[in-house]
């Protein structure tokens, strides 16, 4: 061992974490390294909202990251406590604004189960018809940020001319494009306006073609297969372990969906197709969702040929009242599963609130997923695992 | 061989004019490749892009010019002020000074110099310099991871875009891009079907031309700024007109390594392999200026093409990984290069 030599650098950076350190020179000429942190967000192109990912890195290697969540908590949960029941349906549909249909129709379902309404069949299948198109909407959503987030520009403008003509049409019925409140506690707000079941069959024909596009811009794609396969592998039972669910989970190969295990408003009576996917890659992940958006255009086409006439709303007293108790109602959100957790003490407000967002959980398994990943993989990932920050933080 | 048009007796009054000439091109051409990508991927995007700013958008550009000149030129605090605001510089005179040797037509050019292709990969990779500075001196970790990114980047890829103008330059026996030039028109395959070198150097052009790609880190391989990881790699910090310098130096950059490739595979200005310019006098045009004006039109059509399959590539293909890159690079790339200078080299000695 000969000497060590010490000398003064300037550091990594002016400014930086390495300035003024001293960069240790071993007689054999080895540089000793030092891990550079790294934060990724809260404002950062990657993390879509506001999601901040604290990384250590070596070199382009990920050594640790720990997501921080809580930059677009907005307290949903608590403000609950302070509407009543009609209220809340519009305030939940907020959190997670891609999903909003679905994030509505647990918070109606939960409500109706406890005063143990019947709601009217046409409602039912309205329901399943708006909450699927509202699936399409969201995964079409993700479709084109994973690929833009790889760099490939063009999907995501393919599938925003997609999604305008779905929001179009769901315009027509709900009057929103983003939060449609549509639901109500023992049915809907209207009927569906003439003529909305014709459009809807002629989208599905539409967004099945647009659907191929996809996958012949990116599926086929031999780099697009280069940087998601075998890239943030998630094993089945480590997904289980973190409570990861929807297309992420399925992915993993493991088929569990409330729609089919646990059906509600009218799942049971049609033909619902879970695809699943064999290694649980970033690759499987992304088939999984253009997969689920066939799979949806199926169960809106069996909705289609189903749907009976009748009324769409129950009289209900002014002031709807849940009776004293307790229960969970889980639904199958485009991102995963959602709980809703109701206690009422009997009064015109819930007592507590406890929503279950699949989001939160698939970005817990993130710190799994990271470790030991290169710095261009973690854009794989993080596009890949499906989450919107609002619905992580609520 | 013949001269430039712009060889006067008066040596000073030439110097002028090409010099004028230089910079009007360099100023004019890489807003047309601009306006074409915002056009081009638009359609491909089904969009329409920029429309309000004159017919069809086509004063976007020199109005984004405007605007960037009125923004708030900023220096991060804790940057080397000195190497910050010379970067964008360094960044673009390379382009510049390329353009003094590339013939865009017959006779024109301001320099044919004998070791021209030499003279034109040296100086182009002058530019990545100013990339480093940029990086280096931003204080920023995005900045430097990108800068790190596109050095490596060009270590990697500048060896196939050399070994792939190597070859040409063996197979014309000139290094003079002019030459080069002169000596496709004069190919034939078999002595009897007229070609130019695209032809039997097809693997030399792809290489050179998935090289340049790699060398603007131009889609799929622009990791160097990565939008998605790096926030903008080395450009993160700049803003106004040094930034709208960086953009300049990438899309001259095209227009710079399009016409490099034009050059040494695709005939320069003549439309057809075999077939000259027109050069007959029209009204009170000598023959050689109506050649020359039609030469340049040839030869800026096939730039746009080259152009035009970048902009295609952008709109296809999603972003390579760094290893990937450099395995491609290292294991492919130079191989098939080398492979192809030996398969060159045979011929030549054979025929």
């Amino acid at each position: 061992m000969t000497d060590t030599l010490l000398r003064p650098g300037s550091g990594m950076l002016p400014g930086g974490p390495g300035e003024g350190m001293l960069v240790e020179v071993r007689g054999e000429g080895e540089l000793r390294t030092q891990d550079m942190n790294l934060n990724i967000g809260p404002q950062h192109p990657a993390t879509h909202g506001v999601l901040r990912v604290v990384i250590d890195l070596d070199g382009e290697k990920i050594v640790r990251a720990t997501p921080v969540i809580g930059y677009m908590h907005r307290g949903f949960e608590k403000l609950a406590e302070a509407r009543d029941y009609r209220q809340i349906i519009a305030l939940v549909n907020r959190h997670d604004w891609l999903s909003a249909f679905c994030n509505e129709l647990g918070v109606a379902l939960a409500v109706e189960r406890m005063m143990e309404l019947e709601v009217p069949d046409r409602a039912e299948w309205i329901r399943v018809l708006m909450a699927e198109w509202n699936r399409v909407l969201n995964h079409l959503m993700f479709v084109g940020s994973f690929g833009l987030e790889l760099g490939a520009i063009t999907p995501v403008f393919f599938a925003f001319r997609e999604r305008e003509d779905i929001q179009g049409l769901m315009e027509s019925a709900t009057g929103g494009r983003l939060h449609f409140t549509y639901t109500r506690v023992g049915g809907l707000k209207e009927d569906l306006p003439r003529g909305f079941l014709a459009a809807s069959a002629k989208m599905t024909r539409n967004v099945r073609v647009r659907n191929s596009e996809y996958r012949d811009l990116l599926e086929g794609n031999e780099i697009f297969k280069a940087r998601t396969r075998k890239v943030g592998i998630l094993p089945p039972d480590v997904a289980l372990d973190y409570g990861v669910s929807g297309p992420t989970l399925h992915a993993t190969g493991i088929a569990e969906d409330a729609r089919v295990t646990e059906p509600y408003c009218r799942y049971d009576k049609v033909n619902v197709h879970v695809p699943v996917g064999a290694t649980g890659d970033s690759y499987d992940r992304f088939q999984i969702l253009l997969a689920r958006i066939d799979a949806s255009l199926d169960i809106i086409d069996q909705v289609l040929d189903n749907i009976p006439p009748g009324p769409v709303n129950v009289k209900l007293p002014k002031i709807v009242k849940a009776p004293e108790g307790e229960i969970y109602v889980r639904t199958e959100n485009p991102l995963g599963q959602g709980g809703y957790y109701l206690v009422s003490d009997g009064k015109k407000n819930p007592w507590r609130l406890k929503m279950r967002t699949p989001s939160f959980n698939n970005i817990s398994a993130m710190s799994y997923l990271l470790k030991d990943q290169l710095l261009s993989d973690m854009i794989a990932i993080l596009g890949s695992v499906f989450f919107v920050v609002g619905d992580v933080d609520r | 061989m013949t001269e430039s048009l712009l060889a006067l007796d008066n040596v000073w009054l030439a110097l002028l004019l090409k010099v004028a000439a230089i910079v009007g091109f360099f100023l004019v051409a890489p807003l047309v490749i601009g306006y074409i990508e915002h056009k081009g991927l638009a359609h491909m995007q089904a969009r329409l892009g920029p429309m309000e700013a004159a017919f069809h958008g086509i004063g976007q550009l020199p109005a984004d010019g405007i605007k960037f000149i009125q923004k708030e030129d900023i220096i991060p605090a804790n940057a080397d002020k000195w190497v910050f605001s010379l970067a964008p510089g360094v960044a673009l005179v390379p382009a510049m000074v390329i353009l003094a040797v590339i013939p865009l037509g017959p006779g024109l050019w301001a320099e044919d110099l004998d070791t021209g292709v030499f003279f034109a990969l040296a100086v182009s990779s002058v530019s990545v310099i100013g990339i480093l500075m940029a990086a280096w001196s931003s204080a920023s970790k995005y900045s430097l991871m990108g800068g790190i990114r596109a050095a490596a980047q060009l270590i990697a890829y500048e060896l196939p875009l050399v070994l792939g103008a190597a070859a040409v330059v063996l197979q014309a026996g000139t290094m003079s891009l002019v030459g080069i030039v002169e000596a496709q028109n004069d190919f034939r395959i078999l002595g009897v079907v007229p070609m130019w070198f695209v032809l039997p150097q097809a693997l030399g052009f792809l290489l050179f031309f998935v090289a340049s790609l790699a060398e603007l880190s131009r889609p799929p391989f622009d990791m160097p700024i990565a939008d998605s990881e790096l926030i903008f790699g080395h450009m993160t910090e700049y803003t106004g007109l040094r930034y709208a310098f960086f953009m300049l130096a990438e899309y001259a950059g095209i227009v710079v390594l399009s016409a490099l490739a034009v050059v040494l595979f695709l005939g320069g200005w003549y439309p057809l392999p075999g077939v000259g310019l027109p050069s007959f006098d029209v009204l009170f045009l000598p023959g050689e200026v109506v050649a020359a004006l039609a030469g340049f039109a040839v030869t800026m059509g096939k730039i746009v093409a080259l152009a035009f399959v970048m902009i295609w590539f952008r709109a296809t293909f999603p972003r390579l990984r760094e290893d990937q890159l450099q395995r491609i690079s290292w294991l492919a790339f130079i191989p098939l290069a080398i492979l192809n200078i030996v398969v060159v080299a045979v011929f030549k000695v054979v025929a």
